[in-house]
């Protein structure tokens, strides 16, 4: 069996990294990657881009070396992706924020609201009911997160934990403040409004979760595998016919159920900026399954049928 | 296969010439634009001058050159279009930021509190935005006409390391010097309860805009910066070799 020589130069300045002999011809990217860190061990096998060219696309952890279009000696280029974070680490900070925030609002916590109202109740029961959703939504994703989601990738550079935050934290005390606020105004068509915008909600909530399942039995554990998701037995994972994120259309449905039920403004514009991002994502997703996938179903549209 | 391979041929040209057309009408609008802009910016310094050389004072000067200066800085909105269609390579957010700021300042400060009209600040910002964009859009016409004057990118390039910080100066002073008018007044803003449930301060949105100058205005001095470095710098190198 011959073996390989690897050599790892900085993408951007070339200089001579790492030099591994007596490398297996069956060594994957991975095996690599570790072997890489230890000897630069600041550099973890989550941060390295490790590519065939500068400039080039990062190698997967699964390509193997001698499947590589390269020589006995091999020349890879090495880029720092920046100090990692997990998804989970992540996923779970940015949800746990909104929970614990909407409810020091919720329980109206001192030096938020004038301090005569320190600790009291909304007397709206749409409030309450209000609270109640919020909580079930965020602590739907921090089940979901730890027990249902499969993350292709492991990690997500650092920066974004700082940026994901400020987005969810900020606009979760935005909206808590004014639908806790003693001078709040229930939605004008009272009851009827009420209880469509639950509906709305709570039927797009399953709708979510239904997703989310079938998208994990999707892909078996530990396998980062892609497959075109189809609709199963469960009726909520019908829209799958019409839409290539449809988990992403029911997240669209329940804010849109819960801006209904809490007629705030802020919600509505949560709802609005969530939608373009969804959007952007959908789109994105949409075109790597039609460009992944020949028989791709063309009804589809990404987020909203026939329309988006 | 042959006649493919002379339709690919055939079909090329003709995307050559849309591309080569395309780029002719494009050139051709965005030397327009940039003439008209020059033009009026030009129109507002002749008007700002012959003010100041009639009258002997400021006071009034803004009133007298409002419609006008709407009508111009309002019109570059449509250098963010540039970018977003591409056929000016710069970024849309950098534009988009820049273009909205100016438009903030006109609209929503100098030309709705009426108050501030006669501050000084407002005239030190008015003539630097006014010589400031007067060079900016000749350059960009001269560039595009394919005959720059060294002159006129020395100015592009050097003016602002003065212009930018006097700019800044003058605009913070007047969002300063607002404040109390629209503590007083209330004006733009909205108060609790309400069906829409939210609340809006003007007077903490100018302060947060205040503040937001913090960290913007070095990101784009900076970046300025680097522009002139690398573009003067790299005439300095012809003139070596020559």
């Amino acid at each position: 069996m011959k073996h390989y020589e690897v050599e790892i130069l900085d993408a951007k300045t070339k200089e001579k990294l790492c030099f591994l002999d007596k490398v297996e011809p069956n060594a994957t990217i991975g095996e690599i990657k570790s072997m890489f860190h230890r000897t630069h061990p600041q550099w973890y096998p989550a941060r390295q881009s490790i590519r065939l060219d500068p400039k080039g696309k990062s190698l997967k952890d699964e390509d193997v070396l001698q499947h590589l279009p390269v020589g006995t000696t091999a020349t890879f280029y090495f880029r720092d992706l920046g100090a990692q974070i997990s998804w989970v680490t992540v996923f779970l900070t940015e949800y746990t924020g909104p929970l614990v925030i909407y409810l020091l609002f919720y329980f109206r916590v001192p030096f938020i609201y004038a301090a005569k109202y320190d600790f009291t109740t909304s007397k709206h029961w749409v409030v309450h009911l209000a609270c109640m959703c919020h909580s079930f939504h965020y602590m739907k994703r921090l089940l979901e997160t730890l027990f249902v989601h499969r993350f292709s990738h492991g990690t997500m550079p650092l920066r974004n934990i700082f940026k994901n935050c400020t987005y969810y934290w900020g606009f979760a005390a935005w909206m808590a403040y004014y639908i806790n606020h003693p001078l709040y105004t229930p939605p004008i068509y009272g009851e009827q409004q009420i209880r469509l915008a639950l509906i709305l909600f709570l039927f797009c909530q399953i709708g979510n979760f239904s997703i989310h399942i079938a998208l994990r039995n999707l892909r078996p554990p530990g396998s980062k595998t892609r497959k075109i998701p189809y609709p199963t037995k469960n009726p909520f994972t019908w829209i799958s016919l019409l839409v290539s994120c449809p988990n992403y259309t029911y997240e669209l449905g329940s804010w849109l159920g819960f801006t209904l039920m809490t007629q705030c403004l802020p919600v509505a514009f949560f709802t609005l900026v969530g939608f373009i991002q969804m959007t952007v994502w959908a789109k994105g997703k949409h075109r790597s399954y039609l460009k992944e996938f020949r028989d791709y179903p063309p009804l589809r549209s990404p987020i909203i049928p026939f329309i988006l | 296969m042959a006649s493919s391979e002379e339709d690919g041929t055939v079909e090329e040209k003709e995307n050559n010439n849309k591309k080569r057309t395309k780029s002719a009408l494009t050139t051709a609008w965005l030397t327009f634009y940039n003439i008209a802009m020059t033009a009026g910016w030009l129109v507002l310094a002749m008007a700002m001058l012959r003010f100041y050389i009639k009258k002997g004072t400021h006071k009034g000067l803004y009133r007298s050159i409002a419609r006008t200066l709407k009508f111009f800085q309002t019109f570059a909105l449509v250098e963010v279009g540039h970018c977003a269609i591409g056929i000016v390579r710069t970024s849309v957010i950098v534009t988009g930021v820049q273009v909205c700021s100016r438009i903030f300042m006109v609209w929503l400060v100098a030309s709705s509190i009426r108050q501030i009209q006669n501050e000084e600040s407002v005239i030190l910002f008015l003539v630097v935005w006014t010589v400031t964009e007067i060079t900016r859009y000749s350059y960009y016409t001269f560039k595009l006409l394919n005959h720059l004057p060294y002159f006129v990118k020395w100015a592009r390039y050097n003016f602002f390391i003065v212009l930018y910080p006097l700019g800044v100066i003058g605009e913070l002073l007047s969002i300063y010097a607002a404040l109390p008018f629209v503590r007083r007044s209330g004006m733009y803003s909205m108060r609790l309860p309400n069906k829409y449930n939210v609340s809006f301060d003007y007077y903490y949105c100018l302060i947060i805009v205040m503040l937001s100058y913090i960290p913007l205005f070095p990101q784009l001095y900076f970046h300025m910066l680097r522009q002139r470095r690398r573009v003067l710098h790299g005439e300095v190198i012809v003139e070596k070799d020559d």
